[in-house]
């Protein structure tokens, strides 16, 4: 299986066993939902919303080992970004599940994603929480929208 | 088994390939199954030699064309054991056979108050144009519960409780695409003649696999999909006692389905022909019937005992040889459908790990989303038998999970 140690590197494996800022947010202003209609997939991402500072940040859902360690990154490099910053990282996020590509600044643990772009059938896994968290951020206060992601 | 069975593989070209380095084992049938050589020939050849529409037309190749479709009715009815070929309506598959019958026969039937009554273990095919019915209609939706724990019998014990006069049909499937259940048609179907309501036999996952009877099971309509039994793709049919089907209006408007237009009415064409407006799909349909000769010269009885066999070795096995598994269905008397959870492993992954060594699975909910969350999961994996597969195919199913549950496991 040397093709699947690319997709399903130690760090995705880690994310997937202990998902971290894995729990409701009691302090969140803003809920955002995610799902894949096609799969079942489930994301719920809780913000705190500073002014355009993502304070906290946090999720919980059911999905597969990539969507759930994807969201699980996610929240550690979101924490403490504007909306600005974030949608930039995302833009890179995009760039490397579809295509491979690092972008140009270190995508540090985020780079571990880089094998999803040889699965297309998981790139939406990868960027499901993403969604959930930009709805969230750029969205109404709660309740929470939901959306039907694409890629 | 007969002589046709020795040289089944060789039937199906597309089974000889690598897939990822792996020869593929092949195990998503319930989705859709492989096609004999025969029944890709007889589509190349309706297209090569006979291609014109059929109906109305005087020229050869159109006469041709409108033999081989009729006869592929005859074929149709004949496999079904109907009464008749006019009890056949050709369409795209179960989900168009079961919204004709919901819009035709439920738009003109049902009143607020009459109830529909359905099961806790029905594809969405078999449930969303119901729940669609029930909003125009302001009929009522009902359920038959699938019973607790993992076996997914239909508890007939609830069925005198639910299947009270209100009932003005009942819809279920014959065999279920997650738990490979094999429901009891014909009593479920005498149970509902009893208190005056009409049956709808989902058979996506029985046709091809089980023997069909109509008659001696004693349905009202049954449904079926081409593809999922060697057919082609975009055909299937309904069967329909004639009476009903007669007495039912036009399900869609068009050319083929009248008997005179003018421009302010139309008098409609008697049954099957009301219900197959447009050119109809004449290459699937005559190719659908030429995978009903092949399936009938293997034998749907040696089929079903062949499925049988190799689910219950899978199930035997997964449950022996992998820890931890919880396998969905009953031990015995099953189709070749195996659903099954693999602790701490999504279906997905699963289902990606598997086509990296070959094993083609499904993963998801399979449609069937209200059962999953009843038995308390978001996804299942599914292997799914058919003819063609084989017992060394179950070593490779089971040595690619024991890797798969290794890996994430450790």
């Amino acid at each position: 299986m040397q093709d699947l140690t690319d997709l399903y590197q130690s760090v995705i494996l880690d994310h997937n066993r202990r998902p971290r800022n894995y729990s409701v947010l009691p302090t969140a202003n803003r809920v955002g939902s995610g799902n894949n209609p096609m799969c079942g997939d489930q994301m719920t991402v809780y913000v705190r919303l500073e002014g355009d500072r993502i304070a906290d940040i946090s999720f919980q859902g059911s999905g597969c080992a990539i969507s759930k360690a994807s969201t699980s990154l996610m929240t550690i490099n979101l924490k403490g970004k504007t909306i600005a910053e974030a949608e930039a990282i995302y833009a890179g996020i995009h760039q490397l599940v579809t295509t491979g590509q690092v972008a140009e600044d270190d995508m540090s643990d985020l780079a571990a994603l880089a094998g999803v772009h040889q699965f297309p059938a998981r790139i939406k896994c990868a960027t499901l929480g993403w969604h959930a968290a930009l709805n969230a951020a750029k969205g109404e206060a709660t309740p929470a929208t939901t959306e039907k992601p694409s890629d | 088994m007969n002589a046709a069975w020795k040289n089944v593989r060789a039937d199906f070209p597309i089974l000889d390939q690598q897939v990822n380095g792996h020869p593929l084992v092949y195990l998503d049938n319930a989705a859709t199954s492989q096609k004999p050589s025969c029944v890709i020939d007889a589509l190349a050849n309706y297209y090569r030699k006979d291609n014109a529409n059929v109906h109305r037309g005087i020229h050869t190749l159109s006469m041709r064309a409108t033999f081989a479709y009729e006869a592929a009715r005859e074929r149709a009815a004949k496999f079904l054991n109907a009464a008749e070929p006019g009890e056949i309506v050709f369409t795209a598959g179960t989900t168009d056979s079961i919204n004709l019958v919901a819009n035709a026969w439920g738009d003109e039937n049902l009143k607020p108050g009459d109830v529909i009554l359905l099961t806790e273990m029905e594809h969405h095919s078999n449930l969303v144009p119901w729940q669609l019915l029930a909003r125009r209609t302001g009929a009522k939706l009902r359920y038959l519960p699938v019973v607790a724990g993992d076996t997914g019998l239909l508890d007939l014990a609830q069925l005198p409780t639910v299947l009270t006069p209100e009932v003005k049909i009942f819809a279920f499937t014959h065999v279920s695409n997650t738990l490979g259940v094999i429901n009891p048609a014909a009593e479920l179907c005498a149970a509902a003649k009893k208190v005056g309501a009409l049956t709808v036999v989902d058979a996506a996952q029985s046709a091809g696999h089980l023997p069909l009877d109509v008659r001696a099971m004693g349905c009202d309509f049954l449904a079926v999909s081409g593809h999922k039994m060697c057919g082609p793709t975009g055909v299937g049919l309904l069967y329909g006692r004639k009476t009903l089907l007669d007495a039912m209006p036009p399900y869609r408007g068009g050319g083929s389905m009248i008997s005179s237009v003018e421009y302010f009415e139309s008098k409609w064409a008697p049954a099957p022909a009301k219900f197959e407006a447009g050119t109809p799909n004449i290459a699937d349909v005559i190719a659908l019937a030429r995978a009903m000769d092949y399936l009938d010269d293997l034998g749907r009885e040696a089929i079903a005992q062949h499925d049988e066999k190799l689910a219950a070795l899978a199930y035997a096995r997964l449950l022996d040889e992998v820890p931890g598994i919880r396998i969905l269905g009953p031990a015995h008397h099953r189709s070749g459908v195996v659903s099954f959870d693999l602790p701490g492993v999504h279906a997905h992954d699963v289902v990606t790990m598997a086509d990296q060594e070959g094993v083609a699975l499904r993963g998801g909910h399979h449609c069937n989303q209200p059962l999953m969350k009843k038995l308390g999961l978001s996804s299942t994996s599914r292997a799914s038998f058919y003819l063609y597969n084989t017992e060394a195919e179950i070593d490779r199913l089971v040595a690619t999970l024991q890797k798969i549950s290794k890996f994430f496991t450790g």
